[in-house]
């Protein structure tokens, strides 16, 4: 089911300061693809997500999306590429409405398709209609996860990158996000790139994974192979969630 | 009925005795602190020597009114306060009553009071009395309102704090005094000039501010602020220093009409009226009314563009909007620029209703002022911030309508001095009483069938 690659990562470094939190990585993502990373905390999966949008920059590599090099462009303009991103913490607008939330993602549209749109959002997320006049930090983290995902949905995204939706979420809030994930990418064709920390959840969902440690790609493969590899069961499932 | 909050020997206490005794305690701190604050002040006699006058009447005086207000408080007014709150809980949640017709209709009323305000002052004391009601209050109370409103875009709406907006605001007076007076531009050219120029100084502020927020913000603003005070004083070739410019043309009647006595088309010969300088006041009101009416539609029309919205989503998280494809930079810019421009639209008007120019009227407490009655207000509210305007400078102005008072404190009582006093008094107030200013829900712009606000209490605040 895989299409031609949409973005491609190539030896990629990044620096906080003088300290390197990734040692170049190379990802693939191929269009229609869910791929997962997963990793312990401070492996550096969140670098690399930020890093796609240019903030922070690269030192050394390449990304390329759908062909063109957007390693050095400012991260506004990467967005304008159709890359949404589901940012770590949500970063929902907590003062304004969810209606005003979902026209914030829309914006890029200038809001031309934004009724059709909308209405896919609530297809989706039923939940986000019913709070529609609510002021975004009133809802719960459930509710502005999934007003998160929908406001990045609104810009009719080529590429969906989601950083920890399951993060600080009951499991089956977190059931529900992954299956609309999973929605999303076999009626839409939508190509997802998600990192988690919920190794057992991310694998099941994606179609192809990447382990990272201490910021250096270890281990990549389908999810399911990942699922069965010994070395990963022992340090991202065994123990973990079920 | 208070017995779960107070300590336990309070158990047996009534309320009264209670009442006492912290009134005891209160004259007995209040004698300790002003024994020398008040008791005693030192003073010059004839031969310049320093001699001590006691005033043991007025210390008595401060310490039995602070035990008499401590023991009311305690004694009466915590006990129906309690009471009240005590009331309020057991009654059924559904009783919240809908907002009565003023407070509905709170914009449409100001609006029609402001539209007749000046006829009705006329009506009531005739033109000549008219020039104190007109000028010293409506059209000083306006030019802040409109001020506020300004930084309110920069501050309210795109949450970047600015403290030195009023150097727009001087940049707008200055742009109107030289180019009216060297020129000879009509005031209809120069208003829009000056608003271009002052946008045009928002950008120059805002491109190196771009990296910054909040407190940092502020302080670089502030600068800038002084900076532009200090380039009026000492620029004297330009600006003649601190003695200003004087002689800055009246605004005439959209060129049409004059209201300068000798022109041969002053306003009463053409009209075949008595002449009185309260047409020029009445006609600045309405002028000065008119900008506010401009800056409140821009606001409010802005917030429902992308722009706006752009610019509260920047208050609330930067990076959220960046990726969004939101260009922070453009957005502000074009907050600075904005807010900048109804600041230079102020300020030239300010120039053509003094007639006169200083540096001295663009110091860093007229920034603060500004800032305060945007807090007190409200962030973001129209409505708050007009009303906190009213209260903080139609308060400072009627101090010195208060003459009576010197026949209490003594013909040396001045009122006006204690002008910052109040100011400060009231903003503690209000900040305790409503941290979020006088109307701190923020109204939103986008619904489905009806409006419906959500207190802003509920929420987090925007950082930054």
């Amino acid at each position: 089911m895989a299409g031609p690659t949409l973005l491609d990562i190539k030896g990629v470094q990044t620096f906080y300061g003088n300290i390197r939190a990734l040692n170049g990585v190379d990802v693939t993502v191929n269009e229609g693809e869910i791929v997962a990373l997963i990793g312990a905390n401070g492996a550096g999966k969140s670098t690399l997500m930020m890093t796609i949008f240019g903030a922070p920059r690269a030192r050394a590599g390449t990304i390329t999306f759908a062909g063109t090099d957007i390693t050095q462009m400012p991260t506004h303009e990467i967005a304008r590429m159709r890359i949404a991103q589901s940012p770590e913490g949500r970063r929902i607008f907590p003062r304004m409405t969810v209606m005003e939330n979902l026209q914030m993602g829309a914006s890029l549209d200038n809001l031309k398709h934004y009724d059709e749109d909308v209405e896919k959002v609530f297809t989706l997320f039923p939940r986000l209609k019913e709070r529609i006049a609510q002021r975004g930090g009133t809802l719960s983290g459930g509710e502005q996860q999934m007003l998160s995902i929908g406001r990045a949905l609104m810009a009719r995204p080529k590429l969906l990158l989601l950083d920890e939706p399951s993060l600080g979420l009951a499991p089956l809030i977190v059931k529900q996000i992954f299956d609309a994930i999973r929605e999303l990418n076999r009626t839409q064709g939508l190509t997802v790139f998600l990192v988690e920390q919920n190794a057992f959840g991310a694998l099941k969902l994606a179609t192809r994974a990447y382990v990272m440690v201490n910021g250096n790609v270890t281990m990549s493969g389908t999810g399911k192979e990942l699922l069965a590899n010994p070395e990963v069961r022992a340090a991202y499932l065994e123990g973990g969630h079920h | 009925m208070a017995v779960t909050v107070t300590p336990e020997r309070d158990v047996v206490a009534t309320p009264i005795q209670r009442a006492l005794r912290e009134a005891f305690y209160a004259g007995a701190i209040s004698l300790g602190l002003f024994v020398l604050f008040i008791g005693l002040k030192t003073d010059q006699n004839i031969s310049n020597e320093l001699i001590l006058v006691q005033r043991w009447g007025l210390l008595a005086a401060v310490v039995i009114l602070t035990a008499v207000g401590r023991f009311l408080y305690v004694g009466f007014a915590q006990p129906a306060m309690e009471r009240a709150k005590a009331e309020k809980a057991q009654a059924p949640a559904a009783a919240v009553t809908a907002p009565g017709f003023l407070r509905r209709n709170f914009n449409k009323i100001g609006v029609a009071v402001l539209l007749v305000y000046p006829i009705v002052i006329v009506l009531l004391v005739g033109f000549q009395g008219s020039l104190k009601w007109v000028d010293n209050f409506g059209i000083q109370i306006l030019i802040y309102v409109m001020l506020a409103w300004g930084l309110n875009i920069v501050i309210g709406l795109a949450g970047l704090l600015d403290l030195g907006y009023v150097a727009f605001y001087a940049v707008g007076a200055y742009a109107y005094a030289l180019l009216g007076t060297h020129f000879g531009l009509s005031f209809w050219i120069l208003l829009p000039a000056a608003g271009m120029m002052a946008a045009f100084w928002g950008v120059m502020l805002g491109f190196p501010v771009l990296r910054l927020r909040g407190d940092y913000l502020a302080i670089v603003t502030l600068a800038f602020g002084e900076i532009i005070r200090l380039v009026l004083i000492n620029w004297r070739e330009v600006t003649n220093g601190s003695a200003g410019i004087s002689g800055i043309p009246k605004v005439t009647f959209f060129g049409l009409m004059s209201f300068n006595v000798s022109d041969p088309n002053y306003i009463a010969k053409v009209l075949g009226i008595a002449q009185s300088g309260a047409y020029y006041k009445i006609f600045l009101y309405y002028l000065i009314l008119g900008l506010c009416f401009l800056t409140a539609f821009v606001t409010i029309r802005l917030r429902r563009l992308p722009v706006g919205r752009a610019w509260e989503a920047l208050r609330e998280d930067e990076i959220a909007c960046r990726s969004l494809g939101i260009n922070t930079t453009t957005t502000k810019l074009t907050a600075f620029a904005t807010g900048a421009m109804f600041g230079g639209f102020a300020g030239s008007f300010f120039a053509a209703r003094q007639g006169f120019v200083s540096p001295e009227s663009f110091v860093f407490l007229e920034s603060a002022i500004i800032l305060a009655i945007v807090v007190l207000g409200g962030m973001g509210s129209l409505g708050g911030i007009a009303v906190a305007a009213l209260v903080m400078i139609g308060g400072t102005e009627i101090l010195r309508e208060l003459d009576f008072l010197k026949a209490i404190f003594g013909p040396d009582f001045t009122p006006e001095l204690y002008r910052m006093l109040l100011f400060g008094i009231a903003m503690v107030v209000v900040m305790l009483w409503k941290p979020r200013g006088f109307v701190g829900s923020r109204e939103p712009t986008a619904f489905l069938k009806e409006r419906r606000a959500v207190s802003g209490s509920f929420t987090k605040e925007g950082h930054g």
